[in-house]
């Protein structure tokens, strides 16, 4: 189920840890549960016990708990900072993401909310209908003293099948964990500074810029 | 608009190029009246800093005029402002406790990952300085766009001329954090090494601090002679022998803080392969890297080792040992300007500091390849070239 839509390459990924597939979640709780012996985040461990389909990335953001997690219950807002989120639509409990995919697709994950507890965690996953099975959660615990909330996010995820999901793959062995790693950079200064930094000297020389000009 | 723009080792030209134009609602356009060539851009031009990209625009000492602002900046048209080279948030950790260069937002998201790669951490966002710090386009240019414009440009009373105050950008503070970082103490003796514009700003930054006595150290004829009309006593490296004298010239003890202003940033970026690239690229040998092995040999146990100078990639044969066996102390790093703006303007206005004398050259922007190639060649002399964007080509001097 590919669409029609040109999308950009790379990328893909932290929209897609957004959505998650059922099967996968359950893997990612075994996996979590799966601790060695020390203190680490499950997803700090070295290969080979490390599953490379689960990545987890955590920042310090000087803003309030209950702000950070309100803005990102809101799902309307994270195309601002998730670069390869295209929309997001609701279709009755669910939500439908489309998705930047390599060779100018797009993929669609439609997901529900698995879990949601105010102000802590909210995780979600995708269902049946979905191009990807995917899930991720994402956590605001406060940070000590004046600076903050520290956010971790969690994503797992299975690539399609058939042509496009080996290219996908090929794809998500290197980047979603760099996408991962820029979207939350971009939540944190957009929370902490209101904007997203660019270095562009003009309008149309930003990346939200010159992906629109791409896909259009 | 005219703009200094990099197009490879040793090419740099003035080229027109777009104006830069309001992007986010904190950001501010400045027009800009003097612009200075900093020791730093000249490795810029030596092409030995990766990440610069043709048609780059270079610079990060600047001043000028606001003439545009986005509804959130708190700055005004018409105001005289200097811009810190550091491009700081003001809204994250860092920041709020005032270490304004490792702030954490400026540098893109996309930009991060070489520094994070490089140095575990990724860097913040200088202007006109490679992607690596951001891909800002710099301040040698008729304008420039300036994100957080709330936080970080000093607005300059007008009184005050351009050359009185364009240092703040960068230099001076860089020189007062040297010094500072050197916690000196009424009876210190401190060696500086190196009398660029930084070196000679600690001197002054030292002397201002209540230094008992500063030993400047280089080999330029006009640049000791500089450092001496501070009130430095100096040292011709080339014709003395610098421990020994040092040793004499603190009492048999050993000076009590050490201030490396030399750095070796064409040092590498990376690994070591990298640094040899850069070796045979500058000519230059290991022994880059003798200002700071000796200032740690030479500073006193327990002494203090500061350095503004810049590095940015790994050495060699380090004196680890001295360094833990004396038990010496180090600070260095970026300089944190905005920490250091206000109280640096109020000592230019009563008096306390003087920064022109350091002027050798002042150009019109359009004459700035010729301002990089004899900055670069003719150091004892052209000690700091400032452009004036607005300046007619014939009343250069």
């Amino acid at each position: 189920m590919t669409h029609d839509k040109p999308l950009g390459l790379a990328g893909t990924v932290a929209g897609l840890g957004i959505a998650l597939g059922g099967v996968a979640f359950g893997a990612f709780l075994s996996q979590r549960r799966k601790g060695g012996d020390d203190d680490a985040p499950f997803y700090t461990r070295k290969s080979p016990d490390r599953d490379q389909a689960v990545l987890g990335r955590t920042v310090t953001i000087r803003k309030p708990r209950a702000e950070l997690y309100a803005y990102w219950r809101d799902f309307d807002n994270l195309p601002r900072f998730m670069e390869n989120v295209e929309t997001i639509r609701t279709e009755g409990d669910h939500r439908v993401w489309v998705i930047k995919a390599p060779a100018g697709r797009t993929v669609e994950v439609k997901t529900e909310i698995s879990e949601d507890v105010e102000g802590k965690r909210i995780a979600w996953r995708s269902v049946e209908g979905s191009d990807i099975a995917t899930s991720g959660s994402v956590e605001f615990a406060d940070a000590p003293g004046e600076r903050g909330t520290r956010v971790s996010l969690v994503m797992s995820y299975e690539p399609p099948a058939g042509e496009l999901g080996r290219a996908v793959a090929k794809l998500f062995q290197r980047e979603p964990e760099v996408q991962a790693r820029h979207d939350l950079k971009r939540f944190k200064g957009l929370m902490e500074t209101g904007e997203i930094a660019t270095s562009a000297h003009r309008k149309d020389n930003t990346r939200a810029a010159k992906q629109q000009e791409k896909q259009s | 608009m005219r703009a200094l723009t990099w197009h490879g080792t040793h090419d740099v030209r003035v080229d027109t190029v777009d104006d830069p134009e309001i992007i986010n609602s904190r950001d501010a356009i400045i027009e800009v009246t003097s612009t200075a060539i900093c020791g730093s851009d000249l490795h810029l031009y030596d092409g030995v800093i990766p990440g610069v990209l043709p048609g780059d625009v270079l610079g990060h000492e600047f001043m000028g005029r606001v003439v545009e602002t986005g509804s959130d900046s708190t700055l005004q048209k018409g105001q005289r402002v200097v811009v810190p080279f550091t491009i700081s948030c003001g809204g994250c950790f860092h920041c709020q406790i005032q270490q304004f260069s490792a702030c954490e937002n400026s540098n893109p998201a996309e930009k991060q990952d070489m520094s994070a790669k490089l140095y575990g951490h990724s860097m913040a966002a200088l202007f006109g300085y490679s992607h690596m710090t951001g891909g800002y386009s710099g301040g040698q240019a008729e304008y420039v766009r300036v994100p957080y414009s709330d936080v970080g440009p000093i607005v300059i009373p007008d009184h005050l001329d351009d050359d009185k105050v364009l240092f703040l950008s960068d230099i001076l503070p860089t020189g007062w954090m040297a010094a500072e970082n050197a916690e000196i103490q009424p009876d210190d003796t401190v060696a500086v090494w190196g009398c660029g514009p930084v070196g000679l700003f600690a001197i002054q930054s030292a002397i201002v601090m209540g230094a008992s006595k500063v030993i400047a150290i280089d080999h330029y004829p006009n640049r000791l002679a500089l450092a001496k009309k501070l009130g430095a006593e100096v040292i011709d490296f080339r014709k003395t022998n610098v421990r020994e004298a040092l040793m004499e010239m603190s009492g048999g003890i050993g000076v009590d803080a050490v201030i490396d202003a030399v750095g070796m940033e064409s040092h590498g970026f990376a690994i070591d392969n990298m640094v040899d690239v850069v070796k045979q690229k500058v000519g230059m040998g290991a022994d880059r890297a003798s200002a700071l092995k000796q200032a740690i040999l030479a500073v006193r146990p327990g002494g203090r080792v500061s350095i503004p100078g810049v590095y940015g990639g790994m050495t060699d044969k380090f004196p680890l040992g001295a360094l833990m066996e004396k038990g010496l102390q180090v600070r260095t790093g970026q300089t944190h300007v905005q920490r250091y703006t206000k109280d640096l303007l109020e000592k230019i206005e009563d008096g306390t500091l003087d920064t022109t004398f350091l002027i050798s050259h002042r150009l019109p922007l359009e004459d700035a390849a010729r301002g990089y190639e004899c900055f670069r060649t003719e150091q004892d002399s052209w000690t700091k070239v400032v452009l004036k964007p607005g300046m007619e080509m014939a009343a250069a001097s």
